[in-house]
């Protein structure tokens, strides 16, 4: 009797565990049931998985695949005819690689993107993309560690990343955050369960020469669960459940989006080291400003240096003067963010709230700033209001 | 009724008959109408073949073979529903026989039911594990749900993912039903039993228009294809001779035209995407697609119909419309 309770309770178990898997942990298993040589159990659960999902394009393809099998031998996954459009079936065995690498190759406990080195208290998560992978990483900011809670198979830019012009149909490559939350009804069907711009083109971008905008998160029309893997303008796409579930993560001008064409990883000490690094810059910056000694000020600043209207020799010139009528300045940091900048060479976004006081202004602002690394030491190249 | 070229079967069958015919009064004149039906069946005569099927079902209501014959008349005739609630009775009253199941899957084929003419066949196979006939039918309805499934996973007409088969309709009841005894006597009554019913040359005929579709896309991927190639002679190769130049212009000057068109960019890029071939015939088919133009002054995409006539085993290029 006990033994049959047992046997009861495991299958309720196993029951709600296959309730609760998404789509494409479905698909996996379909996918295990043909690597298992299962058909009729592949074409069972492909057919169930349709039957919850009906407009899953990739389900579909396999589900063909499957019945064709029952009738003759496959040349190819996806064995359509050669008269339909090629790239159509292109793109789904890609979304089919995508999704199933991701799966199987989910990064291990102590790998952590090199990006994420600290995020402030109250940013509850933050957003690493890796396009190689047509996947998002979600990392929850558990006590300032960075901690992997969820994953998604994003659909980028039809022409790849690294965006540069207006219209290039390109995934921009850097550190951004979400700027708005644009509800499904104030959008058409075409973005789905809604949409969230990011800061595209960002302060680097524009030094940069790059233009365009409207890089948004977005869902999917109705009509589809997915997009194959390289399919928008330049937008990072999600299916409508997954945007659901980000949605209640993502916090207005604070969240970060960080894009990479592939994540360098690191464990969590070095991760630490690198934080520890830029910290200890960060502080000695602060407080040579508060010295009032301009000369140890300004050189943490690098020769290449620009602000939106200065560039190094008009900001130190001014800062030369203004320091000089102070007879004391007082410097408090506090919400430091450090984001390092993917395909950068050691360039890390800085963000935090600057609260100054001095014999003549105060003021507390939200401050942004690129550090560089030259040589052996940390720079600043840019800053201004966040 | 027998012959003696009859195989051994059919004279067992024969025996039994025999046997029944004193039992029934009724049965040799019943008998002699199904033979008559399928005679006159097989001449097209499906009316009369109705008529003597039914003065057969008069004198025994039940019998199997007269009304797998009816409702073979009946599909003939097109009048599906009839058919399909004769051949569903028989599935029920007969479990055992695979040919209801498999006319049955013929007609929800025909219908697009292809997951109930799905469920009918593998039945059918349940009920005989060595069913050619069903095995290549139910071959035939996997291919087609999975164009299906293919068509919905690229949005596109089903027409478009794959051959169009037609299945095999089974012209005889070949098995003996088990449950009723009196069905036996209707083995005598039909041809020697073929292990496997012969392929239909419908079905044949209708894989043919399927190779030629390929052949056509062939034939317009390839015309794409010089042009992209800016290969102005090759491009003009694929215009038949009878091309109807667009505004009437005489074929020289369109040949003109359409060689500095091709001459003048550094780089020509045609795309094909979403082709529909629509065989107006086995030497007439149409093409529409929407077509991307690219080179290094001009990018389009636009609607392009191609009409294709086959002139001495090529095709070739009689019409071409823009914008449809």
């Amino acid at each position: 009797m006990k033994k049959r309770f047992a046997l009861l309770v495991a299958a309720l178990a196993f029951i709600s565990a296959a309730a609760a898997a998404t789509p494409e942990d479905r698909l996996s298993a379909v996918f295990e049931a043909i690597e298992a040589n299962q058909l009729d159990v592949a074409l069972k659960r492909v057919d169930a998985l349709i039957t919850d999902y009906p407009n899953f394009r990739l389900a579909h393809l396999v589900r063909g695949d499957l019945l064709l099998a029952r009738a003759r031998p496959l040349q190819t996954f996806g064995n359509v005819v050669k008269t339909v459009p090629q790239e159509r079936v292109e793109g789904l065995r890609e979304e089919a690689l995508a999704r199933l690498r991701a799966q199987r190759q989910r990064p291990g406990d102590d790998r952590l993107p090199r990006y994420v080195l600290q995020l402030h208290p109250e940013q509850k998560h933050a957003l690493v993309v890796d396009s190689r992978r047509s996947r998002l990483y979600v990392y929850a900011n558990e006590a300032g560690q960075p901690k992997l809670i969820a994953d998604y198979y994003v659909t980028l830019g039809k022409n790849g990343i690294d965006k540069t012009r207006e219209g290039d149909q390109k995934t921009p490559v850097g550190v951004y955050h979400v700027t708005a939350n644009l509800p499904r009804n104030k959008l058409t069907d075409f973005y789905g369960a809604g949409a969230f711009p990011i800061n595209y083109p960002n302060e680097w971008d524009r030094r940069q020469g790059r233009n365009g905008h409207g890089i948004w998160l977005h869902g999917v029309p109705s009509d589809v669960y997915s997009r194959p893997p390289r399919a928008s303008d330049g937008c990072i796409v999600l299916a409508n459940p997954d945007l659901e579930s980000l949605r209640q993560r993502l916090q207005i001008g604070l969240t970060p989006v960080i894009i990479a064409d592939e994540i360098e990883w690191t464990d969590r000490a070095a991760l630490e080291g690198e934080r520890a690094g830029l910290a200890a810059a960060l502080e000695q910056w602060r407080a040579d400003w508060q010295s009032r000694d301009t000369e140890r000020y300004l050189a943490h600043y690098s020769p290449r240096f620009a602000t939106k209207d200065q560039d190094y020799a008009a900001f130190a010139a001014h800062k030369l003067k203004v320091n000089a009528g102070k007879s004391w300045i007082k410097v408090n940091l506090s919400r430091v963010a450090m984001l390092r900048y993917p395909a950068e060479r050691d360039v890390v976004v800085v963000t935090f709230e600057q609260d100054y006081r001095s014999s003549g202004l105060s003021n507390v602002m939200q401050k942004r700033q690129y550090w560089v690394k030259e040589g052996a030491r940390w720079k600043i190249l840019y800053e201004g209001a966040a | 009724m027998l012959n003696s070229t009859a195989s051994r079967n059919r004279l067992r069958g024969g025996v039994i008959l025999a046997l029944l015919l004193t039992a029934f009064g009724a049965a040799p004149a019943r008998a002699g109408d199904l033979e008559d039906a399928q005679k006159l069946l097989k001449a097209g005569e499906r009316q009369q073949a109705l008529e003597k099927v039914n003065r057969a079902l008069s004198a025994n209501p039940k019998d199997p073979q007269a009304r797998f014959l009816k409702g073979l008349i009946y599909t003939e005739q097109g009048k599906q529903s009839e058919a399909i609630e004769i051949f569903s009775k028989l599935t029920q009253d007969y479990p055992n026989l695979p040919e209801p199941y498999n006319n049955l899957a013929v007609i929800y084929a025909s219908q697009g039911q292809y997951d109930k003419a799905r469920a009918a066949l593998e039945q059918s196979i349940r009920t005989h594990p060595s069913y050619a006939t069903a095995y290549e039918n139910l071959g035939d309805v996997y291919a087609k749900l999975a164009s299906q499934a293919y068509g919905k996973a690229l949005q596109l007409d089903a027409a478009n993912t794959g051959a169009q088969n037609k299945l095999s309709l089974v012209r005889e009841l070949v098995r003996e039903p088990g449950p009723k005894p009196a069905a036996v006597a209707a083995a005598p009554a039909k041809e020697p039993a073929p292990k496997e019913a012969p392929k239909e040359p419908a079905k044949a005929a209708a894989e043919k228009p399927a190779d030629n579709t390929a052949e056509v896309m062939k034939t317009v991927d390839d015309w794409a294809q010089a042009w992209s190639k800016k290969d102005a002679d090759a491009y003009l190769g694929y215009y038949a001779k009878d091309f109807t130049t667009p505004g009437g212009e005489a074929r020289d000057a369109w040949e003109q035209g359409r060689r500095s068109r091709i001459d003048a960019p550094k780089s020509i890029a045609v795309g094909i995407e979403s082709a529909k071939v629509t065989m107006r015939n086995p030497e007439q088919a149409s093409v529409s697609f929407r077509q991307t133009y690219k080179s290094d002054k001009l990018s389009t995409t636009s609607r392009k119909t191609l009409e294709l006539v086959k002139a001495d085993g090529r095709w070739l290029i009689k019409e071409e419309k823009s914008g449809k």
